[in-house]
């Protein structure tokens, strides 16, 4: 383990910054978005005092902002972007033309609630209807996981030459302070080798990309592509347990914490896994025995992971902080699927918590730990307000 | 006006025969005289439209430079990101082209344009301006003239042509240009001269729909000669937004020789031809003006 960091007092989008500028992006096409800005902001600074060399495009828009990136990712240079919401939304077509232009970016996507009404607060409904677009999606809960997961990212995305974005909430973790490590960059020389794929655009190399193909291709591209996210399973896998080594920090692809012999098992993502951490504490305090299985990898779903560790659990308490209209809470769905066909599987309780920022305490976590331990599984997710839990 | 303009086309071979634009279609014949002139250090940007049927279906390229194809609106941010990275790997002699459509450039791309001018990104952006949009079947694009017929203004467009040079020049980039496949010599000219700038530069040059307007197979040359002689499409330079240069003019040739070759003003009255003849005369009055002002 190399020992090589500096402790410094950083938000999360901060964190993000600091992230961003050890990998050493050479294009950085970034559009201002609340919660995002303060990451552009420092990503400009830190340029601006010679700490990044990185040519910086200030388009006048998001969708302007993800076209550049990927020209410049199939140029064969690293490209960093960062937005939130609107802007996540703004980029949707260009997140399915990045993935199929096969262009390794690492974005970075502040969780915030989506227009209309306005509102600022965290909720991941915008990147999780972002989650049929080819990009490997992480979801952290700390500044320090965020710093080490952008790292982390660019391992994995450019391995499998797929893009991946790093995630995490509007404010919670976005603009909250936090004692964070930050690696230094002999370290993450070390740890992350310069980008230097195969093919790209040049004159010398002489190759195209994006013309027109017949089904059969197409079909051959789709199902590429889908061997490239399994792929990435391993990697992602890997690159985690490296970063370990390096600086004693891992995180898994699903963290299982005080999960043994659960009678409830907590299952979700972000910022309510801390949250929900103190709950179990709280609940093992008390003889309840809770437990939490974090989300940290969404896409690709690690699904044979989840199968394994759900093994013998009764049941499972999936919290959504996200809402699909006509069909409830997200996560809560691909786990009922990912269950779907496993021997003694558990019954599948969801609720939509947090959604639209509500805050969510260790005292209603374990008011719905309790909930669910006395009552049926119901197929839908069930609304849960900030009072539900007294 | 000059006519002994010295030139010589090189045939770099850059752009290919064999390629699946109708036969006799304007703007093949702008592909090869801007590919061939520009050479092999490019890199070409070419979002949907009748160029990126041109440019050929995969496994094949009617081009032998990289070719990426974008979405509609993308062209002028796709080729910026290509420019920052061949910039930020020391490779800045290569030249990252757009060739688009009118209607990416004048409408759904206008946005990503403008900003690419505003930052002064170094790239040269052809638009292949057909006047509506072809690829789809001729609907009307803000660059479709007043009065013509295509499939969504088929009463006729009640509104005039986008002056896109206008905006592009009010943007204050080093070199804006118009020009057509009627001039070539005035065309390879303005690629060479386009090539030794730095910043963003723009050439819109009209290239005329077979199908798309309701011309004759052999043409498309014939009527990009009438649009500038009858002033409808005078060819000028903008330099740094305030120098501005004519190359070729209206000699005199009534706008109606013009339209009566064309399907698309098959069903224009007398009143609406004065019409347009009286709008051309005010627009080439105007440019003349700036011109002597500029000088
Ligand atoms: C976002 C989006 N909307 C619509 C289309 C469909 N479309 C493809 S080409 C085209 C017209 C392009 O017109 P123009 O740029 O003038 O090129 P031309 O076909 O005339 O050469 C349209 C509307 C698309 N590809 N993308
Ligand atoms: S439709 Fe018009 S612009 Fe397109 S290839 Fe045919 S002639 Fe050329
Ligand atoms: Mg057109």
């Amino acid at each position: 383990m190399i020992k090589e960091s500096k402790a410094m007092l950083l938000t999360g989008n901060h964190a993000v910054s600091y992230g961003a500028m050890l990998a050493r992006p050479n294009v950085l096409p970034i559009y201002p978005i609340t919660p995002q800005t303060p990451i552009a902001e420092k990503l400009t600074e830190l340029q601006l005092n010679g700490e990044l060399e990185a040519e910086t495009i200030t388009p006048e828009s998001e969708h302007s902002a993800m076209a550049a990136c990927i020209t410049a990712s199939l140029t064969g240079v690293r490209v960093f972007t960062a937005t939130a919401s609107q802007g996540l939304f703004l980029m949707h077509e260009m997140l399915h033309y990045a993935s199929g232009a096969r262009a390794p970016i690492v974005m970075a996507n502040v969780n915030r609630t989506i227009g209309s009404p306005w509102g600022f607060w965290p909720d991941q409904t915008d990147s999780l209807a972002q989650r049929d677009t080819g990009w490997i999606q992480y979801y952290s809960e700390s500044a320090q996981e965020s710093l080490d997961t952008v790292l982390q990212a660019y391992r994995t995305a450019e391995q499998v030459l797929l893009p991946a974005m790093v995630i995490h909430e509007a404010f919670y973790v976005s603009h909250s302070l936090e004692v964070v490590d930050v690696p230094s960059r002999t370290l993450v020389d070390s740890y992350l080798p310069p980008f230097d794929p195969e093919l790209y655009l040049d004159p010398s190399i002489n190759r195209s990309w994006g013309n027109v193909v017949n089904q059969e291709m197409f079909w051959r591209h789709r199902k590429a592509l889908g061997e490239a996210m399994d792929q990435a399973l391993d990697v992602a896998a890997k690159a985690d347990t490296e970063w370990k080594e390096l600086t004693g920090r891992g995180y898994e692809l699903l963290e299982a914490y005080r999960c043994e012999d659960a009678e409830v098992l907590i299952v979700t993502m972000g910022s309510m896994c801390g949250t929900a951490r103190e709950a179990v504490d709280m609940m093992r305090d008390q003889g309840t025995a809770a437990g939490l299985l974090k989300v940290r990898l969404f896409r690709p779903f690690p699904v044979d992971m989840l199968q394994n560790l759900l093994k013998g659990v009764p049941r499972v308490m999936v919290m959504d902080r996200n809402f699909s209209p006509g069909l409830g809470g997200i996560l809560h769905q691909e786990v009922k699927a990912a269950v779907c066909g496993m021997e003694k599987a558990p019954a599948v309780h969801g609720f939509l918590t947090g959604v639209g920022g509500l805050n969510v305490s260790p005292a209603l976590i374990a008011s719905l730990v309790k909930r669910t331990k006395l009552k049926q599984a119901d197929i839908n997710s069930i609304w849960v307000g900030e009072e539900d839990g007294e | 006006m000059e006519n002994d303009k010295h030139y010589d086309i090189c045939e770099e071979n850059i752009f290919s025969s064999g390629h699946q634009a109708c036969p006799g279609c304007g703007q093949a014949l702008a592909f090869r005289y801007v590919l061939n002139t520009l050479g092999p250090d490019t890199i070409a940007v070419v979002p949907p439209s009748c160029a990126a049927i041109i440019s050929g279906p995969q496994p094949y390229s009617s081009m032998r430079i990289p070719v990426y194809q974008t979405t509609l609106e993308s062209s002028a941010a796709s080729a910026s990101g290509i420019k920052r990275a061949l910039k930020s790997k020391g490779k800045d002699h290569i030249q990252a082209i757009a060739i688009a459509g009118d209607g990416g450039t004048y409408d759904i791309g206008f946005q990503a344009l403008s900003s690419a001018a505003e930052r002064g990104e170094d790239i040269i952006y052809f638009c292949m301006d057909n006047e509506g949009y072809m690829n789809t079947g001729t609907q009307k694009s803000s660059s479709t003239p007043h009065y013509a017929y295509t499939t969504s203004t088929p009463g006729g467009k009640t509104t005039m042509k986008k002056n896109l040079v206008e905006i592009m020049a009010a943007h204050q980039i080093p070199y804006v240009a118009t020009a057509t496949v009627g001039y070539l010599d005035d065309l390879v000219n303005k690629i060479k001269k386009a090539k030794e700038i730095k910043g963003t530069r723009l050439i819109n040059i009209l290239t005329p729909c077979l199908d798309g307007w309701g011309l004759t197979d052999s043409s498309a040359v014939g009527i990009s000669r009438l649009a500038v002689t009858s002033g409808i499409f005078p060819l000028y330079e903008v330099e740094n937004g305030t120098r501005y240069t004519l190359n070729y003019g209206a000699d005199g040739t009534p706008v109606s020789e013009y339209l009566k070759v064309q399907r698309r003003y098959r069903h224009l009255q007398e009143e609406q031809i004065n019409e347009i003849q009286a709008e051309v005369d005010l627009q080439y009055s105007i440019l003349k003006r700036k011109i002597a002002c500029f000088a």
